[in-house]
């Protein structure tokens, strides 16, 4: 006996919540089918999550994909379905060829150890300048953008305890904001904040629970480790977001925080989402606006 | 005497570290292995250290591997001890070259976070001093450099500064391994 789960017609960090919604209600031991028929659009922050949601299960979950030609096609360029066959069980055979897509800046890619994080600042690095120009941020936008892939994908080795997954994406987002953006998800299905800096910060503070874990971890640099040197990423990662008037978001367990900038409503913490395993960060970097 | 400057070349560092696919500086564990890599090769250089790092050819430099291997150079061979803290015997000093804007904005943070800082060369061959370093330092640093070194009559001529005051500034960062001190003074830190 399955359980179906519907994907949106489009996936994004907000509507994801809903799939995470359904997946808490889910009864326990049913086989889940996970159905995006009906999908026709996702950011990298879906794919990637659908992606965790895989591995989130205790049993491999059934996949139906997207009926309309061009979501499949392009979910086969993102590199999607590739990684996706090996925790789905798909119900019908997809066209996996990656022959690249213009608007991806880096493919879903998994992280696992160093080594990948080391390939993916090299990938990004050869192609982010270019692109970044075609946003209007100067060439020394670039550097810093390859650090802060680097800090992202670093969370998942140092603090996760297990593989995720990263992919970077530009689009016209007309109907938010009017801009191009750049788009940067990271997800895992591991720890967490609130249990990776627990042991060692979680007894100091009044109050520990998702939402205290994702708040010392990025608005203080807090760290699991007691040398002044570690938890920079994240502060490295803000400074930048800060300065190209970014928003980053991070979501760990039932929280999610935000550094939001002006040009987005979201609330800088929101408390009691559904539970889901590891930690999901998204950062929108939108295109510069000429004076 | 002062030490003979001694290029330690970081994509060496990064080549023996098995990590040599890249030019980039990035990950907590690629710093780790090129500063093992790094303090090798010092160690194999005799009494006083003075090490000159050449990031111009580096890409990408991430906040980790600032703090891997600048910062817990800086901090492993003494510069961050404490002053009743005695200072090693031998003790080495770092001088760092081909620093871009993009690897400053990943190494001020770090070098904040510690309370350390470090002697720069600038391409046009200028020094500088990078990190958390007080005004009266930065001037007494800037006589030794103008002075060309000696002792502390002879810097403090270069300025007008009072003896005594220049004195435990020079101390201080002979400490912080900012100058070098010898028993004939104290000196800048150069590579030519």
């Amino acid at each position: 006996m399955s359980t179906v789960l519907t994907v949106p017609p489009s996936l994004d960090d907000t509507s994801f919540e809903s799939l995470l919604q359904a997946r808490a209600a889910l009864p326990e031991g049913m086989r889940v089918l996970v159905d995006a028929r009906h999908t026709r659009w996702s950011s990298p922050y879906g794919l990637v999550g659908l992606l965790t949601l895989a591995q989130s299960f205790g049993e491999r979950a059934q996949f139906i994909p997207p009926e309309d030609p061009n979501t499949a096609s392009y979910w086969a360029r993102s590199g999607f379905f590739e990684h996706a066959e090996t925790l789905y069980e798909f119900t019908r055979p997809v066209g996996k060829s990656r022959k690249g897509d213009s608007n991806f800046f880096l493919e879903v890619t998994p992280i696992a150890q160093t080594e990948d994080v080391q390939h993916v600042v090299a990938h990004i690095q050869d192609r982010s300048k270019a692109i970044m120009e075609t946003l209007g941020f100067p060439p020394s936008s670039s550097m810093g953008f390859s650090v802060v892939m680097s800090e992202s994908c670093q969370n998942i080795i140092e603090h996760a305890g297990g593989p995720g997954w990263v992919a970077v994406q530009t689009y016209n987002w007309e109907k938010r904001l009017g801009r191009r953006v750049v788009v940067i998800a990271v997800s895992d299905a591991g720890l967490g904040f609130r249990q990776s800096l627990g042991p060692t910060r979680g007894s100091t503070m009044s109050r520990w629970d998702d939402g205290a874990a994702l708040e010392a971890a990025v608005l203080r640099a807090t760290s699991r480790f007691h040398d002044p040197g570690r938890g920079q990423g994240i502060l490295g990662i803000r400074r930048y977001v800060k300065k190209w008037d970014a928003k980053l978001s991070i979501r760990s367990g039932t929280a999610r925080i935000g550094i939001i900038p002006s040009w987005d409503d979201d609330q800088a913490l929101v408390e009691n989402l559904a539970p889901f395993p590891g930690a999901q960060m998204q950062i929108t970097i939108p295109q510069l606006l000429t004076p | 005497m002062t030490p003979t400057p001694m290029p330690l070349d970081l994509l060496t560092a990064l080549s023996r570290a098995e990590c040599d696919l890249y030019s980039n500086l990035v990950t907590r564990a690629t710093g780790r292995a090129v500063r093992g890599q790094l303090e090798t090769m010092l160690r194999e250089m005799p009494g006083q250290r003075m090490a000159v790092l050449d990031f111009s050819k580096v890409g990408v430099l991430d906040f980790s591997c600032a703090d891997e291997i600048v910062a817990q150079l800086l901090l492993r061979f003494g510069a961050g001890l404490p002053a009743p803290v005695p200072a090693p015997e031998y003790p080495s000093y770092f001088m760092f070259r081909g620093l871009q804007e993009s690897h400053l904005e990943a190494l001020e943070p770090v070098l904040e976070r510690h309370g350390l800082a470090l002697v720069a060369e600038s391409p046009d061959g200028t020094m500088q001093l990078v990190g958390i370093v007080e005004p009266e330092e930065v001037t007494a640093w800037q006589l030794v450099l103008a002075s060309g070194g000696g002792d502390v009559d002879t810097i403090a001529s270069f300025g007008g500064a009072a003896t005594l005051d220049l004195h435990a500034r020079l101390v201080s960062l002979a400490r912080r391994r900012l100058v070098i001190a010898t028993p004939a003074g104290f000196h800048p830190l150069r590579h030519h």
